[in-house]
């Protein structure tokens, strides 16, 4: 787990996912692996104006060293990054596909994703931002073998499990009385 | 192989003695450490530059956010069941600040009636000054709630347990209201805390805390604290919603999602007004929580014995405690406070006008255990006769206006044992029935 703490707590506050669907698409384990392996992070719907969630997002990851991939139609260059226009024009591995997309635009992102696995490119993570939902896309993602993340926001995961969060006074629900790991 | 068990969710006890506190990688500090630091050096200057623009999460300055009040705001927002916290110099700055961060001028708030003194001065002379206004309703009357709510309404406001009857607040009718009208419930929660009473699992969206009551629970810290459900839609509320002329136009519900109440609150509020709480009285405030439940347990049972002694003593014309079957929100105190309603309420003596008003005054001036001050929530049992102290100044109209009549007798009972203090009641009582009248 890197250099978060141990985490005994299920995390259930702010989503609107039913239990089960949490224990699927939500594993603590799972998230904490993606945050520690992850190097190369596609943003899509990364957007160039400074105040917007995404923006926020981009920002941080790269702060925190991740290299980050802006996916807009829309954009040059976007934190000094250059952009591509949609998943499948990446010319190189990528980790994990971050979506700022309507739920709709989810089905093509995971289309591309999947056909990136197949013509063995790479076998990113699906991450679909907080109250980003379409499960039907989820579950062709997972049937395809990847991970999928929904409804949580990769920003507000990494500050949880790396303790920055917690100095906002939020509520990260990690208990334990581990030493906190370097 | 047997399975490995499941990840588990904590109970409460474990989460007041751990929740917010990981030990830190360096030390391994067991303690809650005290950050008694106004200031944090950056890593870099960019980091810098992030962290003024809150792209990043950390520590700028001690009026903001404070490494041992993080702890504290967590360990809260645990207990609660909220999303995050914001840890504030006194109770009445934590409704200061929530309201501030809610409300723009011009605006409006429907209060319960049955509020703490204070509560009621800053809500109607302060905020008047900020051409705010709050109107109070019987909070038993749903119509009167439901009547007083205008377009310009942004919140309904109430306590868990109402000063100074004990009156029990119905949340989950409050809360079906504030839904219907897509306006916050904030909650005043200070005299039930989170172990008899978590009014977010009834539908409150802002939950206050004057910590200084039972949360610290030894008389020895002022704090306050805001805790936020995160399950409010912000989207189309002027002041959360709205781009953010002090950050660039940051809109905060669409950067932050379920923090940007809080975020805001923080980063803008507090760090204008400077109600900021100090890193000692976090500290304090801790070490009381971390045995909140035991002590509340014994408070309410030292209570109710007490209430049921004062009831069946002849000299008492009345008592307003909520564990009682006499008391008219019995009901709702079982349902919402299963473990029993705390552990301040009043009662009266017998008798009437200038007599009764003496009459606190001697029973008062003859407890030998209680404390006459100005406080709740102590470990040590309280008393106060307002008549005589905080509602002075009144006449007896006056006073019978705001239900503090002259032979209002308010206790706050601690931790002693139960029957020292019954007898200290006896004997007091005896004074009174003993020492010659005029």
């Amino acid at each position: 787990m890197g250099s978060g703490s141990g985490v005994s707590c299920a995390v259930t506050l702010n989503t609107s996912l039913t239990p089960e669907q949490r224990a699927r698409y939500q594993d603590v384990a799972q998230i904490n692996q993606l945050l520690d392996s992850a190097r190369t992070i596609a943003l899509v719907g990364l957007s160039s104006d400074r105040q917007k969630a995404s923006y926020f997002v981009a920002g941080y990851l790269k702060d925190e060293g991740y290299r980050i991939v802006p996916v807009n139609p829309k954009a040059d260059t976007i934190l000094g990054e250059k952009v591509y226009s949609d998943v499948a024009s990446i010319p190189f591995p990528i980790d994990l596909i971050d979506i700022f997309r309507p739920p709709q635009d989810v089905d093509e992102i995971v289309n591309q994703a999947i056909s990136r696995k197949e013509k063995g490119i790479d076998s990113p993570a699906l991450w679909m931002q907080l109250r980003i939902i379409n499960l039907p896309a989820a579950e062709r993602a997972l049937a395809a073998g990847l991970t999928v993340i929904v409804d949580k926001c990769v920003k507000m995961e990494h500050g949880r499990y790396r303790g920055g969060l917690h100095y906002a006074g939020m509520n990260t629900e990690i208990i334990s009385a581990r030493k906190r790991r370097r | 192989m047997m399975d490995r068990p499941a990840p588990r969710k904590f109970g409460f006890e474990t989460r007041m003695v751990h929740a917010g506190h990981v030990p830190d990688a360096e030390t391994g500090s067991r303690a809650v450490p005290i950050h008694q630091t106004t200031s944090y050096v950056f890593d870099s200057a960019d980091q810098a530059a992030q962290l003024f623009e809150l792209k990043q999460y950390g520590n700028i300055y001690t009026r903001i956010s404070n490494p041992t009040t993080a702890v504290l705001e967590e360990r809260l927002a645990s207990l609660e069941g909220a999303t995050g916290a914001l840890a504030v110099a006194s109770g009445m700055a934590a409704q200061f600040v929530a309201l501030m961060t809610l409300l723009s001028p011009g605006d409006e708030v429907v209060a319960s009636s049955h509020l703490y003194g204070g509560t009621v001065t800053q809500f109607k002379q302060t905020f008047l000054k900020l051409s705010l206004k709050v109107t109070l309703v019987d909070p038993h009357d749903e119509a009167a709630w439901e009547r007083a709510i205008t377009p310009k309404t942004r919140a309904l406001y109430g306590e868990t347990i109402g000063n100074p009857r004990g009156s029990i607040l119905d949340l989950e009718k409050l809360a079906a209201l504030a839904r219907a009208h897509n306006i916050p419930l904030i909650i005043d929660n200070t005299f039930a805390t989170p172990y008899l009473c978590r009014p977010i699992e009834h539908g409150a969206t802002i939950v206050l805390h004057s910590a200084t009551k039972f949360i610290g629970g030894h008389g020895n810290a002022i704090g306050g604290v805001i805790l936020d459900s995160g399950n409010f839609d912000f989207s189309r509320f002027p002041s959360i919603a709205a781009p953010s002329p002090s950050y660039h136009n940051l809109r905060f519900f669409d950067t932050f999602g379920h923090y940007g109440f809080l975020m805001k609150a923080r980063a803008e509020t507090v760090r204008d007004v400077g109600a900021c709480i100090s890193p000692m009285n976090s500290f304090l405030l801790l070490q009381g929580l971390e045995t909140l439940s035991l002590r509340m347990d014994r408070h309410v049972s030292n209570a109710q014995h007490i209430a049921r002694y004062l009831e069946q003593n002849q000299q008492v014309a009345w008592v307003a405690y909520a564990g009682l079957p006499s008391h008219r929100d019995h009901a709702l105190a079982q349902k919402y406070l299963p473990k029993g309603p705390g552990a301040v309420f009043s009662f009266g003596l017998k008798g009437e006008g200038g007599q009764v008003r003496e009459d606190g005054k001697r029973f008062i001036e003859a407890l030998e255990l209680f404390s006459h001050l100005a406080n709740v929530g102590d470990v040590r049992s309280l008393v106060i006769h307002p008549a005589s102290t905080t509602h002075q100044q009144l006449t007896e109209e006056e006073l019978a206006a705001c239900g503090v009549g002259p032979e209002m007798i308010r206790l706050s009972v601690g931790l002693e044992n139960v029957e020292d203090l019954l007898w200290d009641l006896d004997q007091a009582f005896h004074a009174l029935s003993h020492s010659t009248r005029a």
